[in-house]
């Protein structure tokens, strides 16, 4: 059975490592795996996603509207942009982050209200801090690799080397700091 | 081996694999990478940027014709610009094997339209191959290649942006040799006056006979017996979502060679199926091919005329129902539209054009077509690449028709965009004697599709080292006599510059000359641009009177609190540009070290 992984966020914050982790550590797995990114017109601060899938045979790289096992989101207001690729009964884990687009910084109209509400109230959505986590890691950037994390418990791939995949990935610098933002985001999820 | 690969790095290897020599093309989204994987092979492939399709295709020629199994690789409407060299190789064949990659954009992603180029090769009588996945387009060359050197004909291969940008596993191998063929000087064959090109005009139609027959025996379109209540005919990226649809419940006729298409198949299939799907992205290309064999077949009946056909797209149209979702307040979800970055080049001379009057903006292809947007509303047209300079001219010279005529037409392009196909529009403007105004955004690097050399930045695709043309003394040697060189974030120079310009009644040129945000600087930029994007900004609040004038440069890095009515400034992303600084009445913006 093919299972479908959406991750999503805003350029920038980091999902594509995010998926070549992922992808990396699947195909390892012996997995199938195929892995879709539209790059947009701009090259900063626009709307993103990664669509990881992965089985015994993956027939499309694409996830359908209502397909996804699991929708990441890196920001919050990105989630909602990306639910009805959701299916009903799958989850959500939502980083309690706000990035602004060029409407609400100009003014013209606010950031939204009521998002957690309403992603929790609709769907089986878990909202976490993974900015405060990662700053208490000492590194805001490593956000992303606590959000693969929850990716990794959601989906129950502990079994996969991750150790071995973040090593052979990052620079010898931040293993480390990768490694343990890893585990943090497998602890943030059920 | 086995690697996880991008349709785009598949097919880089592959023509490592394949024992290409050279390879040329021009950047464009999604067939950037292609180029850029190709050139990481630095010891087996020359690979280089060319300043534009057509160049990069007449390369390609140059080196089949020379011996050596060559690729050029383009966006879809790259093809255009490259369709004259593309329909006469086509009467006089290769000496090494050459493909021609088109990168096709169901949905237009990043693109102005969303022409089928499999047209491309009916028009021109070419082969043609189509893969669906990464592992295809890494094989795909390799076939590619052969058939091209068997049958003494250019192929094209088709992608989309799916298979481009999308990863799947790919099992590589070594590269194989082939040497270069020996040149044998043959005007018959590659000089084509009349007299030559009329024999190769009928060595064309013996060609596609023979590859009709191959069409019909290759491997590369096969069967996929399930049920044969419904049979799936389809080729390209829809294969995988044909079957992630249907699955084992149809069965398929899977088109690898799509042109000349399988006359025999296609008729052999329809006899064992029950109702015929025609699945394809873009112009019933198959379609129609299969309806003139007289067989009835559902296609552009069912499906949408235009768009990506994705699995949700296939599953709504043929059994009208969607997979379940979940409801919730979409008015929550504010539009996340691009923009130019905090500190880009093209920020301040389009808040300085936008608050012109009687102008006409003509634009181009690039980041700056933003400039159409909010809050700049500076373009009023934007067709191709190196258009503007032209389109511009052409409405200045109609404008200039009509009596006590005021409007002037600013045209607007990049440098990369420039040594496309601009400068052969900025010929047109001086011969003509124009008087319009030409604008060369020179950000030092082909910006949009992620940071190319080109022409005037001084390294080639592989890294090495070459002379930099530089634009302005080219634009003088074209025959403009009034060019400027300015800041674009020294708002009085830009504004400055514009009333001079238009107070000419000659043509001018404006190269505003800054380097992209995000540019990785060379060593002559370090030099020439010390100290850039190293400071940033930062509004006193005590002083912001509210009046959102600094918001109005559109930069993502200043936001405005409603409630507070002040203005403030994301030190993260300010790179102090000091556009924002030039527009406060009251000095509340200031820079600091960073």
């Amino acid at each position: 059975m093919t299972k479908s992984i959406l991750l999503v966020g805003v350029g920038g914050q980091g999902t594509i490592l995010a998926s070549k982790l992922l992808t990396t550590g699947l195909m390892e797995a012996g997995y199938d795996v195929k892995m879709s990114e539209i790059h947009g017109m701009s090259q900063r601060g626009g709307s993103v996603s990664s669509q990881v899938r992965y089985g015994d045979k993956v027939e499309s790289p694409v996830i359908e509207i209502g397909g996804a096992d699991i929708l990441v989101s890196f920001e919050k207001m990105e989630a909602l942009r990306w639910l009805k690729y959701l299916k009903p009964e799958g989850k959500a884990v939502v980083n309690d982050f706000e990035i602004e687009s060029m409407p609400i910084l100009n003014g013209k109209v606010d950031y939204p209200k009521g998002i957690n509400e309403e992603l929790v109230e609709q769907a089986n959505a878990t909202i976490i801090d993974a900015a405060t986590k990662a700053k208490e890691l000492g590194n805001s950037k490593v956000m992303n690799i606590i959000l693969l994390g929850t990716v990794v418990k959601s989906m129950g791939l502990e079994e996969i080397d991750w150790e071995k995949i973040i090593s052979g990935n990052v620079k010898e610098k931040f293993i480390d700091m990768n490694i343990e933002a890893m585990k943090i985001g497998m602890d943030l999820v059920k | 081996m086995k690697k996880l690969f991008t349709g785009n790095e598949a097919i880089a290897r592959g023509a490592y694999e394949a024992g290409v020599k050279y390879a040329s093309a021009y950047p464009g989204t999604p067939s950037t990478e292609i180029l850029e994987n190709m050139a990481t092979y630095k010891e087996s492939i020359l690979a280089e940027w060319a300043p534009n399709e057509k160049v990069a295709l007449e390369a390609a020629i140059g080196g089949s014709v020379a011996g050596a199994r060559t690729v050029a690789a383009m966006k879809h409407v790259g093809v255009n610009v490259a369709a004259d060299p593309l329909f006469t190789f086509a009467y006089t064949g290769v000496n090494g094997g050459m493909v021609l990659i088109t990168a096709d954009e169901p949905g237009q992603h990043s693109s102005q339209n969303e022409q089928d180029n499999r047209n491309y090769a009916k028009f021109a009588k070419i082969p043609m191959l189509e893969p669906s996945d990464s592992q295809e387009s890494k094989d795909m060359i390799k076939v590619a290649l052969e058939i091209s050197e068997a049958y003494d004909t250019p192929i094209l291969i088709r992608m989309t942006t799916r298979v481009c940008h999308s990863k799947g596993i790919v099992e590589c191998f070594d590269r194989e040799e082939v040497g270069i063929k020996e040149y044998v000087k043959d005007a018959k064959k590659y000089v084509m006056v009349p007299a030559h090109a009329k024999v190769r005009r009928i060595a064309v139609e013996e060609r596609i006979n023979k590859l009709k027959d191959f069409s019909n025996t290759t491997a590369l379109n096969y069967f996929q017996w399930y049920d044969t209540k419904i049979g799936i005919i389809t080729s390209g990226g829809t294969f995988g979502y044909a079957n992630e649809v249907f699955g084992k419940d149809a069965s398929y006729l899977k088109l690898g060679f799509t042109h000349p298409l399988p006359d025999k198949k296609i008729k052999e299939f329809a006899s064992k199926v029950d109702k015929i799907y025609v699945i394809e992205e873009n112009d019933p290309y198959i379609e129609d091919y299969i309806k003139s064999l007289g067989i009835t077949c559902h296609g552009s009946d069912v499906f949408p005329c235009c768009g990506e056909m994705t699995p949700d797209v296939i599953r709504k149209s043929v059994f009208g129902e969607m997979n379940p979702t979940i409801d919730y307040d979409e008015n929550k979800v504010i539009a996340r539209p691009p923009t130019f970055c905090a500190g880009c080049p093209h920020r301040g001379f389009f808040y300085e054009i936008g608050k012109r009057k009687n102008i006409m903006v003509s634009g181009d292809i690039g980041c700056y077509t933003l400039g159409f947007s909010d809050p700049y509303n500076a373009l009023d047209s934007s067709f191709c690449m190196g258009g503007s300079l032209s389109i511009g001219h052409g409405a200045q010279q109609v404008f200039n028709m009509k009596e006590n005529n005021k409007k002037r037409v600013v045209s607007v392009l990049g440098d990369s965009t420039f040594f496309h196909t601009g400068i052969n529009s900025l010929l047109d403007v001086v011969y003509n004697k124009s008087n319009s105004i030409n604008v060369i955004l020179d950000n030092r690097i082909t910006g949009m599709t992620g940071h190319q050399q080109n022409p005037g930045t001084g390294y080639t695709l592989q890294g090495k080292e070459t002379k930099i043309v530089e634009i302005e003394p080219l634009v003088r040697a074209c025959g403009i006599e009034n060019v400027r060189v300015i800041d674009p974030n020294n708002l009085k120079e830009v504004k400055e510059t514009l009333d001079w310009a238009l107070s000419l009644d000659e043509a001018s040129v404006i190269i505003t000359r800054w380097p992209c945000v995000l540019k990785k600087f060379s060593k002559e930029d370090k030099e020439e641009f010390k100290g850039a994007f190293m400071e940033k900004c930062s509004i006193d609040k005590e002083k912001c009177i509210g009046c959102r004038m600094c918001i109005k440069t559109g930069c993502p890095a200043l936001s405005f609190d409603k409630e507070a009515k002040k203005a403030s400034i994301n030190p993260v992303q300010c790179v102090g540009c000091e556009v924002c600084i030039q527009t406060c009445p009251v000095s509340a913006i200031a820079k600091e070290e960073k």
